[in-house]
């Protein structure tokens, strides 16, 4: 039986949800018998193939994100929100008080420290959005897996759910926000 | 008042006695039978804002917090409808605020969170309003961070009936309701709260936050990390801070 091809992305996230995805430890030795990656920080491939589970960590930020998240969706067949950053904007929602202007000057030109302070304004730079938006505001989202981040045992039950055929789903005790 | 104690109404058909005066949320309580429920709690005056005790009473939804009981009512209470109403009811709560559960110092001893953990609740569902809300940390010993106030309006009437103040009112209509302080300057510090008022320790959610006591128990190994809300006496939970505070 060929293997089941999952992708994974950090949009604007920390990359937590992929060190607790990690932290599943020797029991990505027998997923993987299953699964194979296809784009994912964890193999540095950088396009989207089609594939059939995307793992989609992070907020919305800058226009770089929505268009890797719109390859996602096109090329998988089942998305799921990964995280609170995804699930609702998360930590970096927080800038969602404060105008895109304000926050350049505060990190660019008054915060204490600053060296050569200046807004960057190169073109190989993803333009910001204005505000922060979760994934679903965008894109169909198939599942969703809460927590900041989702323990590895989340992760194992959700791709083994999956892999035989089940809706996914979490005994309760697991269904954390934070 | 003998035949006080014979008289019964059913929820989810079990018999549940009840006195005269008694809403069916006060029976219902009594009686260990969870209906969740947010803008309540036992000893001050109902307020039937959340809507999320709604059940329905004879087939007709009403709130629970404030509807008298009454002898031959039939009550259905954990139903999937009833459920899933209250976690769309819950989920707009989470949006209209700006609850990032991470960054919250009440994460885990959240009872609108441990509702959503209840309802089994994933997302907001609804676009986020993310409202750009005043925090207050003017007090020296307490915080007002209205980004997560969910208006239930309980630190205004502990204020008013427990602690023989008037600290706190809500202002505005719809989308600008939000929580204002009774002082001159508006600000908390300028106002007559203290400590040891129930107000500042009744709020549900992390809108009014003890200063330095927040990470005391970590994340974890709070409240809602260890017990479902509906397991759990909801009196409990708002005690916990204070218990933290003097331990
Ligand atoms: S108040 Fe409750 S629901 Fe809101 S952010 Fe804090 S823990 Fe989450
Ligand atoms: S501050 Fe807390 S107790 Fe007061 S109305 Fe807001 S949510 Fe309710
Ligand atoms: S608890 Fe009854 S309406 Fe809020």
């Amino acid at each position: 039986m060929s293997k089941v091809r999952v992708g994974t992305t950090s949009l604007g996230g920390c990359f937590g949800c992929h060190m607790s995805f990690l932290d599943m430890d020797e029991r990505i030795v027998g997923l993987m018998e299953h699964v194979e990656f296809t784009r994912s920080p964890i193999n540095d491939i950088k396009h989207c193939e089609p594939c059939d589970i995307g793992l989609i960590e992070g907020a919305l930020c800058n226009a770089d994100n929505v268009h890797v998240l719109k390859e996602f969706r096109e090329n998988c067949k089942i998305i799921i929100a990964v995280g609170a950053c995804a699930i609702n904007g998360g930590v970096p929602a927080m800038r969602n008080h404060f105008s895109l202007q304000e926050c350049l000057e505060e990190a660019f030109l008054d915060e204490i420290g600053v060296d050569n302070p200046h807004i960057p304004n190169n073109k190989e730079l993803p333009l910001l959005l204005s505000k922060v938006h979760p994934i679903h505001e965008v894109v169909k989202v198939d599942y969703y897996l809460p927590g900041c981040p989702p323990p590895a045992d989340a992760f194992v039950k959700v791709l083994t759910d999956l892999l035989e055929g089940k809706e996914p789903s979490l005994p309760k005790e697991m269904l954390h926000y934070d | 008042m003998n035949n006080n104690a014979d008289k019964i109404i059913k929820i989810d058909g079990v018999d549940v006695p009840f006195k005269d005066g008694q809403t069916i949320m006060d029976a219902a309580l009594a009686a260990d039978i969870y209906i969740p429920h947010l803008c309540h709690k036992p000893g001050l005056s109902p307020h039937g804002s959340c809507k999320l005790c709604t059940v329905d009473v004879n087939g007709r939804p009403a709130s629970s917090c404030t509807m008298p009981a009454s002898e031959g009512q039939e009550i259905a209470n954990n139903t999937p409808a009833l459920n899933e109403v209250r976690k769309s009811i819950t989920q707009m709560l989470f949006i209209e605020g700006n609850h990032l559960c991470p960054s919250c110092e009440k994460t885990g001893d959240c009872t609108l969170q441990a509702i959503g953990y209840h309802l089994g609740m994933l997302d907001g569902h609804f676009p986020q309003f993310y409202p750009r809300r005043e925090v207050d940390a003017s007090h020296g010993s307490l915080v007002l961070d209205r980004d997560r106030c969910i208006m239930c309006e309980l630190c205004v009437r502990a204020s008013r009936e427990c602690d023989g103040k008037n600290v706190f009112t809500i202002s505005g209509r719809g989308t600008n309701r939000h929580l204002i302080v009774n002082s001159d300057s508006g600000k908390l510090v300028d106002s007559d709260i203290e400590l040891e008022d129930m107000a500042a320790h009744i709020c549900p959610v992390g809108a009014i936050l003890i200063k330095d006591h927040g990470y005391e128990v970590p994340i974890g190994r709070r409240t809602f990390d260890i017990h479902s809300v509906a397991e759990t006496d909801l009196d409990d939970v708002i005690l916990t801070k204070v218990r933290h505070h003097d331990e």
